[in-house]
């Protein structure tokens, strides 16, 4: 990061594959493992979470310069929330559906780890532009993930991706997928097969 | 009996971790140790009981008289890093071992989505004091059982032969998984 330019295709990558929030860094599991119960739930909470992460390391990095050392993380919070509050009252207003299934993991956002995570680690030391790219990277990641495991979840419980039934009527549904349990059985098996992906890329490398 | 009966549910029927995802990312971060897990389990237990009191004090007292309930978020999460800030002086001053043994975690409580999301919950399900207390106890004492027996399978793991792209979160999650299967053999108890 030394470099005056960024790569700014570099920083988007980075948060949608190498440094995949979900797969990679497992951040934010608590939202990743509760709403997965269907595809649309997690495009959900992915979209929303993007547009908190994208406005908190847009404001985080304006400010950067401003906010004092010492009270930096009640201050990421308080910005965080904003967002949060924002995106709540609009989702409430125009997807009350969505809303309903999200519950209390649309507050809890603003708990999330990732976003205060980018907002120390990436938005308090770089410029906007940059700030933004990362964002929007890292939110894309994180629905991209949410999405992936809430279609297996939604395919194995329910027979359905999106709420179009694909496995015919004399499917019968694996239940225990769409219950919490099946959010950590997929959820760790997905990650093992990423990881076992990912080292023999590297074996292949070598 | 009404509140043993919730008291109950909250431990092992309603489950933060394995029912409700609330609290994650501790109980997979700081579950390795069964000495770590339960200190920091106590911890929020502490945290929780005082955050459910406070949350519920200024939602009834001060947001709803006000009508200003959509700063609800952003007025617990004040409250709660304020008072993890306040409980850690107060047993910095006054109890100096446990402050040793809790210290580093006590930080990492502010943002643990267990705290939000009990006072979040509270509001959301209209308990009156007691109930939004009890919940917050009892609910944190679940955590507590929840991640003292996840570091003891943990330990035990170690020790064992995992392939290579299970180890860590991986097998954490399995673990988790089954353990969620057995919570919910309690199903039926309340």
């Amino acid at each position: 990061m030394s470099e005056k330019k960024m790569n700014l295709g570099k920083v988007f990558m980075n948060g949608v594959i190498t440094e995949n929030p979900t797969f990679r860094l497992v951040l934010g599991t608590c939202p990743t493992l509760a709403v997965t119960t269907s595809a649309i739930n997690g495009l959900g909470m992915g979209a929303a979470a993007t547009f908190v992460l994208l406005g908190s390391n847009i404001v985080i990095s304006a400010l950067r310069k401003v906010i004092p050392d010492k009270v930096r993380i009640p201050s990421f919070i308080v910005v965080i929330c904003m967002f949060v509050t924002i995106i709540q009252l609009v989702m409430q207003a125009y997807l009350p559906s969505l809303y309903e299934s999200l519950g209390i993991f649309l507050p809890l956002i603003v708990v999330n780890c990732i976003i205060l995570g980018r907002a120390e680690a990436f938005a308090s030391k770089n410029p906007v532009v940059a700030s933004a790219v990362d964002g929007v990277g890292m939110g894309l990641g994180f629905t991209l993930a949410l999405t992936l495991i809430g279609c297996i979840r939604e395919l194995a419980g329910n027979g359905s991706v999106f709420g179009i039934n694909l496995l015919g009527t004399s499917y019968q549904p694996m239940l225990l997928m769409i219950l919490p349990a099946g959010g950590f059985l997929v959820f760790g098996l997905l990650l093992g097969i990423i990881n076992s992906l990912t080292n023999r890329k590297k074996e292949g490398a070598k | 009996m009404n509140v043993i009966l919730f008291m109950i549910s909250c431990i092992l029927t309603n489950n933060f971790i394995f029912n409700k995802f609330l609290g994650c990312c501790p109980f997979l971060g700081v579950s390795s140790k069964v000495e770590t897990a339960t200190s920091m389990g106590i911890a929020v237990t502490f945290v929780m009981t005082i955050a459910s009191l406070f949350a519920w004090m200024v939602n009834t007292w001060v947001l709803v008289p006000l009508q200003l309930e959509y700063m609800q978020t952003i007025a617990f999460i004040l409250i709660i890093a304020g008072l993890v800030q306040f409980v850690e002086m107060f047993l910095k001053k006054s109890m100096p071992a446990l402050y040793s043994a809790l210290g580093i975690y006590l930080p990492l409580i502010t943002t643990n989505c267990a705290v939000l999301g009990v006072a979040t919950l509270n509001v959301k399900e209209g308990y009156n004091l007691l109930f939004s207390v009890l919940n917050g106890t009892f609910s944190a004492l679940g955590f507590l059982l929840a991640i003292v027996l996840m570091a003891g399978v943990r330990e035990r793991l170690e020790s064992s032969k995992i392939p290579e792209c299970m180890k860590g979160f991986p097998i954490s999650l399995v673990t988790a998984g089954l353990m969620a299967i057995a919570f919910m053999g309690f199903n039926g108890l309340v």
